[in-house]
C-alpha cells in the first residue's frame, strides 16, 4: 500500500527524521492560511501535489512561490484537477490535497532508499551522493555511484556500520553523523511498520548545514497490514483505480490495460502468460485478471461484471486451469453472469485439469454462443479472430 | 530416483483440520502420499480422515518419524508454525500459505540458514514426484512419471507446462513450485544442482516471472554447473511496469527484473527460452531429442 509525502512526512517526524516545516490543505483557503503561519522573512513556499505516483515535479504538481496568496492560486490549479506523471498511466491521478512547506534552499542532494533484498533476504540501503531528480539516469549510465549495502534484519543497522555508509556521501564529520540519524531512523521505520520500501530522494543539505528529507516515500507491505490498523486508516481510496479496487474487495486481482481482449485467468502466472499469448496471437489484452486458486461462481460473475466496465472490451477469453479450483464452477459461474449481466461481446473459453469436462459439458449443453478452445493457444487465436 | 520426496517419504500435515488442510490432505491420501499425522493445537489424540492428530510438532514427529511437513495454516499463524516444524526436526518443510508479511519470511530464512533448515514457499503449489508422492494443492492427474525436472515461481502455469509435457510424451521426475514471494526457502540455483545429481532427470523446464534476480542467477549457474539441457520461460513480457500483478513477488522495481531481460540473460548464457507459452512442451520434446536422440522417454 501506498501512502501520500505528506502522510510519510508526519512518520519521519515522529522518528525523528528532519523535514521542512509543513502543513497539508484540501482547499486553496487552507492552503493561504497555513502559508500564513508558516511564514518567516525571506523564506519562499514549495506548493506539492498529494498523489500516489512519482514524476510530479516535471508534470508541474511541485511549484516554488513567494507569497500565501499564490500559494492560494496555485493550489486552486492544482487540487480537483489530474496530474499525469509517467508514474500515474495515461488517465493520470486526482489532486485532493496539496503539501505546503518552506522552500529550503539544498546545496547538495543525496539519494537515501531502504528495501529487502530478495536473494539473501537482507534489508538493503542504497545511497548514492548524486541524488535528485535523475536518479534513475544514474544508476543506469553511473551504476558505480549507486552504493548498496546490505544488513540482516536481526541485527539492523549498528551506529558503526550507520556512519560508514554515511561517510560515503559525506566528509563532514556532523553531516555524517546527522546522516546516519536518519539512515538508523529509516530501518526502525521499516521494520517497527512493515514497510517494504523507504525513499528520501532527495535527501538535501541546506545551506545552515542541515540534512532534511525534501521528498518522502513508503510503501507497505499489504500482508502485513492488518498488524498495523493506524497504517491502513492512512489509505486514500481515490488514488486507487476503482476496478482495482472493486475487484480487491471481490478476493481478486485485476489491472487495467489499454487493449480490447478482456481476460479472466486463474493464477498470476498464468494470468501473465496469457496476456503473452494474446501478444504472440496478433491481439492486445485489456487487462490482468487473476481469480485466484479458489474462486467461487459469485467470483467469476463479478469478474465479468468488471472486466465489462471497461468499453474499449470487444471480446472475453476465459483461461482455467483447475487445480483445486474445479472448472464445472468456472462454467457455471460464465452461465451465471451472461445470463443475469448480459454479456453480449464473444466469449472465448478454455478448461482445463480438475473436473474439465464436467465444465466443458455445462457450457456445451447451454444456449448461449461460446467458443471453447482445447488449448491455450488456440484459445488467443479464435479470441483474437472474434475482434 | 527423485528429488526431495519418494514413496517412502512420510509427510505431517500442519493445519489438517483447517477447510485447505482438510480438502487436500484428502487428495494427498487418494493420491498415495503417506500422510502419517496432522497437527491441530487442541486436537490432539482425535483421528482426522483416519490420520492421527497431534497437539504439537514435537510430539507428531517423536510419534511417526516423520521427514517432511507441508503447512496449511491462515497467514498469522504460518510463521510460528515454521518454526515449530523446524524446531521438531522434520527434514524440509512445504509451506502452502499465502498472505504472509515478508519480513517474518526474511526474519525465518534468517534464522533457518543458521540452523540449517530447508524449506519450500511460501504461497507456493508445493512438490510432486508423479506416482509417489504429492505434497501441496496441485492437480495429480495431469503429471505422469518421466526424465523432465520442473521448477517455477507460478503455480497455475506450472500445471499448464505439466500439462504440455505430458501430452508431448515427456513425463516428469520432480516439480518443485518454489512460490511467488519475495523471500522464500529453495530457489532456483538450490534444486538446479538437485537436479543435475539426480540421475533420473535427463532435462529441466525452468518457469521464471518478472522481479527479482533468481532468473538471471539460475542462468549463470546452467552454463556454469550444469550438463543436462534446460528450457526456460518467463512470464510476464507484457506486464505493465511498476505496477503489481497479484503476486507480491511479481513487481518490477526501477528497471531490473523484466521478463525481457530475464530471457536476454537466459540467451546470453547459452539456455534455450519458450517464446510461446503454449509451447514449452513442444520445445522441450525438440531439445530432448537432440540431445538424447529418438530413445524412449
Amino acid at each position: 500500500m501506498n501512502i501520500h509525502e505528506y502522510q510519510a512526512k508526519t512518520l519521519f517526524q515522529h522518528y525523528g527524521i528532519p523535514v521542512s516545516e509543513n502543513g497539508v490543505a484540501r482547499t486553496p483557503e487552507k492552503a493561504f492560511f497555513l502559508a500564513q503561519a508558516i511564514q518567516k522573512p525571506g523564506i519562499s513556499f514549495v506548493v506539492k501535489a498529494q498523489i500516489h505516483a512519482g514524476g510530479r515535479g516535471k508534470a508541474g504538481g511541485v511549484r516554488i512561490v513567494r507569497t500565501p496568496e499564490e500559494v492560494r492560486s496555485v493550489s486552486e490549479a492544482l487540487l480537483g484537477q489530474k496530474l499525469v506523471t509517467p508514474q500515474t498511466g495515461k488517465d493520470g491521478r486526482v489532486v485532493n490535497r496539496c503539501l505546503i512547506e518552506h522552500a529550503t534552499e539544498i546545496e547538495k542532494e543525496y539519494y537515501a532508499g531502504l528495501l529487502l533484498d530478495r536473494s539473501s533476504g537482507e534489508l538493503c540501503l542504497v545511497t548514492s551522493s548524486s541524488g535528485g531528480m535523475a536518479i534513475e539516469a544514474i544508476a543506469e549510465k553511473h551504476p558505480e555511484k549507486i552504493i548498496k549495502h546490505l544488513f540482516s534484519v536481526k541485527e539492523r543497522l549498528s551506529e558503526e556500520k550507520a556512519l560508514e555508509v554515511a561517510s560515503t556521501l559525506s566528509g563532514d564529520e556532523n553531516e555524517k553523523k546527522a546522516i546516519a540519524r536518519i539512515l538508523i531512523a529509516m530501518v526502525k521505520i521499516f521494520l517497527e511498520l512493515d514497510a517494504s520500501l523507504i525513499e528520501i530522494n532527495p535527501l538535501g543539505r541546506t545551506k545552515t548545514g542541515e540534512v532534511i528529507a525534501v521528498d518522502a516515500k513508503i510503501q507497505f507491505d499489504d500482508n502485513a497490514l492488518y498488524r498495523h490498523p493506524e497504517i491502513e486508516a492512512l489509505r486514500d481510496a481515490s488514488q486507487e483505480d476503482p476496478r482495482e479496487k472493486e475487484a480487491q474487495d471481490q478476493g481478486l486481482s485485476y489491472v487495467g490495460l489499454e487493449g480490447n481482449i478482456g481476460c479472466i485467468v486463474n493464477g498470476a502466472g498464468l494470468a501473465m502468460a496469457t496476456m503473452d499469448m494474446i501478444r504472440l496471437a496478433g491481439g492486445e489484452p485489456a487487462n490482468f485478471l487473476d481469480v485466484g486458486g479458489n474462486a467461487t461462481k459469485d467470483q467469476v460473475k463479478a469478474a465479468f461484471e468488471i472486466i465489462l466496465k471497461d468499453p474499449h472490451v470487444k471480446v472475453i477469453l476465459v483461461n482455467i486451469f483447475g487445480g483445486i479450483l474445479h472448472c464445472d464452477v468456472v462454467a457455471a459461474g460464465i452461465l451465471e453472469a451472461a445470463e443475469e449481466i448480459q454479456v453480449k461481446v464473444p466469449l472465448v473459453v478454455r478448461l482445463e485439469g480438475t473436473r474439465a469436462g464436467e465444465g466443458r459439458d455445462i457450457l456445451g449443453k447451454s444456449s448461449l454462443r461460446i467458443q471453447t478452445a482445447s488449448s491455450f493457444q488456440e484459445a488467443a487465436e479464435k479470441a483474437v479472430k472474434a475482434l | 530416483m527423485s528429488i526431495l520426496v519418494d514413496q517412502n517419504t512420510k509427510v505431517l500435515v500442519q493445519g489438517i483440520t483447517g477447510k485447505h488442510g482438510a480438502f487436500h490432505t484428502e487428495r494427498m491420501l487418494r493420491y498415495g502420499t503417506e500422510i502419517v499425522g496432522g497437527v491441530t493445537p487442541g486436537k490432539g489424540g482425535s483421528r482426522f480422515l483416519n490420520v492421527p492428530v497431534f497437539d504439537t510438532m514435537k510430539e507428531a514427529v517423536r510419534m511417526t518419524q516423520a521427514g517432511v511437513s507441508v503447512i496449511y495454516v491462515p497467514a498469522v499463524h504460518a510463521p510460528s508454525a515454521l518454526y515449530e516444524a523446524a524446531e521438531a526436526g522434520v527434514r524440509l518443510i512445504v509451506c502452502i500459505t499465502e498472505g504472509i508479511p515478508v519480513l517474518e519470511m526474511a526474519r525465518f530464512k534468517e534464522w533457518a540458514k543458521e540452523e540449517n533448515v530447508q524449506w519450500v514457499g511460501p504461497n507456493c503449489p508445493g512438490i510432486i514426484t508423479p506416482g509417489e508422492c504429492k505434497i501441496g494443492i496441485m492437480p495429480g492427474e495431469i503429471h505422469t512419471r518421466g526424465p523432465i525436472g520442473v521448477i517455477s515461481r507460478s503455480g497455475t502455469l506450472t500445471y499448464e507446462a505439466v500439462w504440455q509435457l505430458t501430452h508431448c510424451g515427456l513425463g516428469q521426475s520432480t516439480c518443485v513450485g518454489i512460490g511467488g514471494d519475495p523471500i522464500g526457502g529453495f530457489g532456483f540455483v538450490d534444486l538446479l544442482a538437485r537436479f543435475q545429481d539426480d540421475p533420473e532427470t535427463k532435462a529441466v523446464v525452468l518457469i521464471g516471472e518478472i522481479g527479482g534476480t533468481q532468473e538471471e542467477e539460475a542462468a549463470r549457474f546452467i552454463r556454469e554447473k550444469m550438463s543436462k539441457p534446460v528450457v526456460a520461460f518467463v512470464a510476464g513480457l507484457n506486464a505493465p511496469e511498476g505496477r503489481r500483478m497479484g503476486h507480491a513477488g511479481a513487481i518490477i522495481t526501477g528497471g531490473t527484473g523484466r521478463a525481457k531481460s530475464k530471457i536476454e540473460c537466459f540467451r546470453d548464457h547459452g539456455v534455450v527460452i519458450a517464446e510461446n507459452p503454449a509451447l514449452i512442451g513442444e520445445t522441450m520434446k525438440k531439445i530432448y531429442r537432440e540431445q538424447y536422440g529418438e530413445q524412449e522417454s
